[in-house]
């Protein structure tokens, strides 16, 4: 049931909403400050939590992540860090230099540098992000259209000054680790969603 | 033309008898999509989107007039059917690489797929493999090419190269069953559009003038600027609005800025784009936009030199590459310190426009490119037309092409692209120093003779004489012969001959003694024998006239005559009058400041050398802003004070602050735009109030256009006769720059960085055996100079060419002023 509590009215009194808590009256001089002191330090409540962390630090079962050495796991739709993939079998970079990224981010902290290369294809020299200014909101993950640009695990991003980047060598895919096999795919923001193949209508072709 | 009222989709709508519907509808603000059409050009009906109904028959709105009264429907069922169809016809193949395309999405493919909302495909054909060229400054990728033409009848009717043509595309036929199932002009727009490809006329590689104009009015990403491909998107541009820098034409255009690089967050110019339904650019206006000089931080030290050299001065020499409010610094510091200004050009240009006015009592000319574009007879005199000014000469072509015109172009050196723009265009090659008697020869031909000074009718009369020519005649002649016959007598049945007379009709060949009028006139100015009938042929049906004179004029040893010749041709024939300046701002110039011809002893040059050197090309003792890193105005052929604005940053001192060290005190140089001097037909009027816009109906909202102010005359018109003798012969050089180039400042592009020379034509190289880049000496009476031969294709005949725009060359010094003068080139 709907309860709207009665704040119109923001004096304290019997009738609001307000009232006061029950606080200990302060100590007025030196003697009431002296044994407020006695009483809290020898009350024996430091020891409850003592005794509660060596407890627990006995029977070895311990649920705490090692947080530097151990991260947890991320869901693929978190948004970290982004990555440049490249194509599983040519190994060639996935991103065109299309510049929907630069475009579309809402902060505007995408760059890129792009010119024509010696087989006449566009060619991304240079691509950073300023992290300072990213809010990761996925955007440039979403708009991509050959699913180049995408969101990796890797949301440490602390640094010693507001503005920091990352560059094109930092995200792309290096080629050993390729041929590893270690580019995941991507199943997070922008990615295909499985099934859309039936949605393509298709267009005649002569031959 | 006079204002009719038509209809369109219901709203009435005032426009021009003869104006096509497109237009009408365009100038009020109604959309009829249209891919192929080009305001100021023929209509191709390449792509048949903008079918309308008029009156209830389906018509192309490109290509039908409109008529008192017309009702017209812009879509009706059938139409949107087409269109649809068209559409989805110019999708079919279309390479899906929009993601990478310089269009990056200015495409009007993209636009009018989404507009007519195109989602599905019902059309298909085999797609060929047509790989992409290269054509210097234009890559062209036949793949992205959707066949509006545009390009070739940009070339063709505005810009006159002529140098697209379409070639066969070597596709397959569309299949047959499409012919039944698909409306009727698409079928018809997809057959032509099957059919053909552009190329160049010259082959593999593009022979012409290199404007550019043809990837500016490509729809697609078809037709691209090498320079910039895959460089940037548009998107990403700022759109800085300016007026060119270049030349006296006073173009409009954008220059598109953005960051150098991550690394480098300075702001560049990436390219320059044009309003092309409006205003044509030429190859240096669009390729020649990076000639900023760069400077980063003040340099007190040379300032403070700059102001010691100021104040040690007598002396202001500068170029005519300077803004109106500079001109009006320096006029200004002219009267506070009686410093001499210093420039050449715009002094002879200042003095041609004086004794223009002792004539015409106006203080310009009255005429304008816009005039010449819409004449149907076009003369220039006295100018390089598509070197001095190319916009003059596309407004020639235009003329030529698009009003049945005719033209005449007087100029001792010949030009192919002249010739090529029309069969009725007629090159009158005269001799130098002879341009008073192609003047004399307008008067004669157009004069209005019944009010013309008599002293001038009667030295005319003097070049006509009556000579008797043999003219070749068919005549009809009758023949009477005898014939004999046999007959056979009846009574006899013996066979008789019989001699018969028989007249008969045979067409003779007779000479002919006719009396003609015969006008030394033509002969003085080398205008070849057939020039009388040419003219009847070309004068027949001519209802505006339009000419054109250029600096050959006003550097003419009889400058003042010419002038005083050109105001006659204004006032008594139906000629308007268009003088092409010099230089950017040589007008501007002209009409701010006092100038002065003989420098003292201790000279500032601005842009010029001199004792102490301000420069905006970098050389100089204190740098100066370029032109494309100024705010300001410039004031061009028509007349029009353009504003123009600073596309780059620059962090030096600028001409205002030596002012303002020198006692004048503004904060800004543009708060002199409101003190240009109205006497000489300037408006007080804030910089930031001029506009620089073109309306949907063509017009040009720009800056303003200078009052004619009126100058009291003494109603003296004598004007001298010409010497004949005084004309020019043997070996010639002319002070003129090649396609591309007008100053330094083009030359410092980096698309259009080259060395000069002595440019000769083809013809010359071959009958000197000169060979290109050979070291020849040219030597004239005032000096020598040791340069390069380059063969210039877009020349013909015997004189060749000196160009300003290489520093490394003093041309200037070799010339007495008049642009022409006696040479000998030799080999070293």
């Amino acid at each position: 049931m709907h309860h709207e509590e009665p704040f119109k009215d923001r004096n304290v009194s019997e009738q609001s909403a307000y009232y006061f808590v029950d606080i200990e009256a302060y100590p007025e001089n030196g003697w009431d400050k002296f044994k407020q002191v006695a009483r809290r330090t020898f009350s024996g409540e430091l020891f409850v939590g003592l005794w509660v962390v060596l407890r627990e630090m006995i029977k070895f079962d311990i649920h705490t992540v090692q947080y530097p050495k151990e991260k947890l796991p991320i869901g693929p739709r978190y948004r970290a860090v982004h990555k440049l993939l490249r194509l599983w079998e040519s190994g060639y970079e996935r991103c065109i230099g299309c510049g929907l990224c630069e475009k579309i981010c809402i902060s505007d902290c995408i760059r890129m540098d792009t010119r024509i290369d010696e087989n006449s294809r566009k060619e991304v020299t240079e691509y950073s992000i300023n992290l300072g200014r990213c809010i990761f909101c996925g955007y440039c993950a979403e708009v991509c259209p050959e699913l180049a640009i995408v969101h990796g695990p890797r949301f440490e991003n602390a640094s010693e000054q507001r503005a920091h980047f990352v560059i094109k060598d930092d995200m792309l895919t290096p080629l050993d680790l390729l041929k590893a096999g270690e580019q995941a795919e991507y199943p997070g923001f922008g990615a295909v969603i499985p099934g859309s193949d039936a949605s393509v209508k298709k267009t005649p072709l002569a031959y | 033309m006079s204002d009719i009222t038509i209809t369109i989709d219901g709203r009435t709508v005032q426009t021009q008898e003869g104006e096509y519907i497109l237009n009408a509808a365009r100038a009020n603000g109604i959309f009829i999509p249209a891919i192929c059409y080009l305001t100021r050009c023929s209509p191709t009906l390449a792509c048949r989107i903008c079918l309308v109904e008029a009156d209830g028959k389906q018509v192309y709105a490109c290509n039908a007039k409109a008529k008192e009264g017309m009702n017209i429907t812009t879509t009706t069922p059938n139409i949107e059917a087409e269109r649809r169809a068209i559409m989805e016809v110019y999708d079919v193949n279309h390479p899906l690489e929009c993601g990478v395309c310089d269009q990056s999405g200015e495409c009007e493919l993209q636009n009018y797929t989404l507009e007519i909302g195109v989602d599905s495909q019902t059309y298909s054909i085999a797609d060929t493999h047509k790989p992409a060229q290269d054509w210097g400054f234009i890559h062209y990728d036949p793949a992205l090419c959707i066949m509006c033409e545009r390009c070739i009848t940009v070339c063709k009717d505005m810009i006159g190269d002529a140098a697209l043509s379409t070639v066969a595309r070597g596709s397959e036929g569309i299949d047959a069953a499409f012919k039944e199932s698909m409306p009727k002009d698409a079928y018809a727009m997809w057959n032509k559009l099957n059919k053909s490809l552009i190329a160049p006329n010259g082959g593999d590689t593009l022979d012409c003038t290199d404007c550019g104009e043809c990837s500016a009015v490509c729809p697609v990403g078809a037709l691209v600027s090498s320079d910039y491909q895959y460089t940037s998107n548009a998107w990403e541009h700022k759109q800085i609005p300016a007026t060119c820098a270049h030349c006296s034409a006073g173009c409009q255009l954008s220059y598109d800025i953005k960051h150098t690089s991550i690394a480098d967050t300075d702001e560049k110019i990436y390219r320059v784009k044009n309003e092309w339904n409006y205003v044509s650019l030429c190859g240096a206006g669009r390729y020649g936009y990076d000639f900023e000089n760069r400077v980063a931080a003040k340099d007190v030290h040379a300032f403070d030199a700059a102001v010691a050299a100021f104040k040690k001065a007598d002396t202001i020499a500068f170029t005519s590459t300077i803004t109106n409010e500079e001109a009006l610094i320096l006029q200004k510091l002219k009267e506070k310190y009686g410093y001499r200004l210093i420039n050449e050009e715009a002094r002879v240009f200042k003095n041609f426009l004086a004794s223009y006015a002792s004539i015409s009592g106006k203080s310009l000319y009255g005429g304008d490119l816009k005039q010449v574009h819409e004449a149907d007879f076009v003369v220039s005199i006295g100018s390089a037309l598509k070197t001095d000014n190319p916009n003059a000469r596309f407004a020639m072509n235009n003329a030529l092409s698009m009003n049945k015109g005719a033209g005449l172009y007087f100029h001792p050196i010949l030009d192919p692209v002249i010739q090529e723009m029309s069969k009725n265009v007629t090159q009158i090659a005269h001799a130098p120093m002879m341009e008073e008697a192609a003047l004399y020869l307008m008067l004669d031909l157009f004069g209005d003779k019944a009010s013309m000074p008599s002293d001038i009718v009667s030295y005319l009369a003097g070049f006509h004489s009556t000579k008797t020519v043999t003219v070749d005649e068919m005549v009809d002649e009758k023949v009477t012969e005898t014939v004999v016959k046999k007959v056979l007598n009846e009574e006899t049945g013996i066979e008789e001959e019989v001699s018969e007379e028989v007249t008969k009709t045979v067409k003779k060949k007779v000479s002919k003694e006719v009396e003609i009028d015969d006008n030394a006139l033509f002969a003085l100015l080398n205008a070849g024998d057939k020039f009388a009938e040419t003219l009847e042929k070309y004068l027949a049906k001519k209802e505006t006239f339009a000419l054109m004179v250029g600096p050959d004029l006003y550097t003419h040893t009889n400058s003042a005559n010419c002038a005083r010749l050109v105001a006659l041709i204004e006032k008594y024939t139906p000629f308007s009058v268009t003088m092409i300046p010099n230089l950017s701002n040589t007008l501007g110039v002209a009409m701010i400041c006092d100038l002065d011809s003989e420098r003292g002893s201790y000279c500032v040059g601005y842009n010029v050398a001199g004792d102490f050197t301000l420069s905006a090309l970098g050389n100089g003792d204190l740098d100066m802003p370029a032109l494309n890193q100024q705010e300001g105005t410039l004031t061009g052929i028509d007349k029009r004070v353009n504003p123009t604005n600073a596309a780059l940053s620059y962090g030096g001192y600028v001409l205002n602050d030596i002012a303002n060290a020198l006692g004048l005190n503004t904060k800004y140089t543009v708060e002199y735009t409101k003190q240009l001097p109205a006497s000489a037909g300037f408006k007080a009027l804030e910089f930031d109030a001029l506009p620089n816009y073109y309306t949907n109906s063509g017009e040009e909202v720009r800056g303003y256009v200078m009052e004619n102010v009126a100058v009291p005359t003494s109603g003296d018109e004598k004007v001298a006769a010409f010497d004949a003798r005084s004309a020019m012969a043997g070996s010639l050089v002319y002070l003129a720059n090649p396609v591309l180039q007008f100053s330094a400042f083009t030359a410092r592009a980096h698309q259009l960085q080259r060395s000069g020379g002595v440019y000769v034509s083809k013809g010359y190289m071959e009958a000197n055996g000169l060979g290109e880049g050979e070291r020849v000496r040219v030597k004239t009476a005032r000096g020598e100079l040791v340069v390069n031969v380059i063969c210039d294709g877009k020349i013909d005949g015997d004189i060749a060419y000196l160009p300003t725009f290489d520093t490394q060359i003093n041309s200037e010094a070799l010339f007495d002023g008049y642009r022409f003068t006696s040479v000998s080139i030799q080999k070293v």
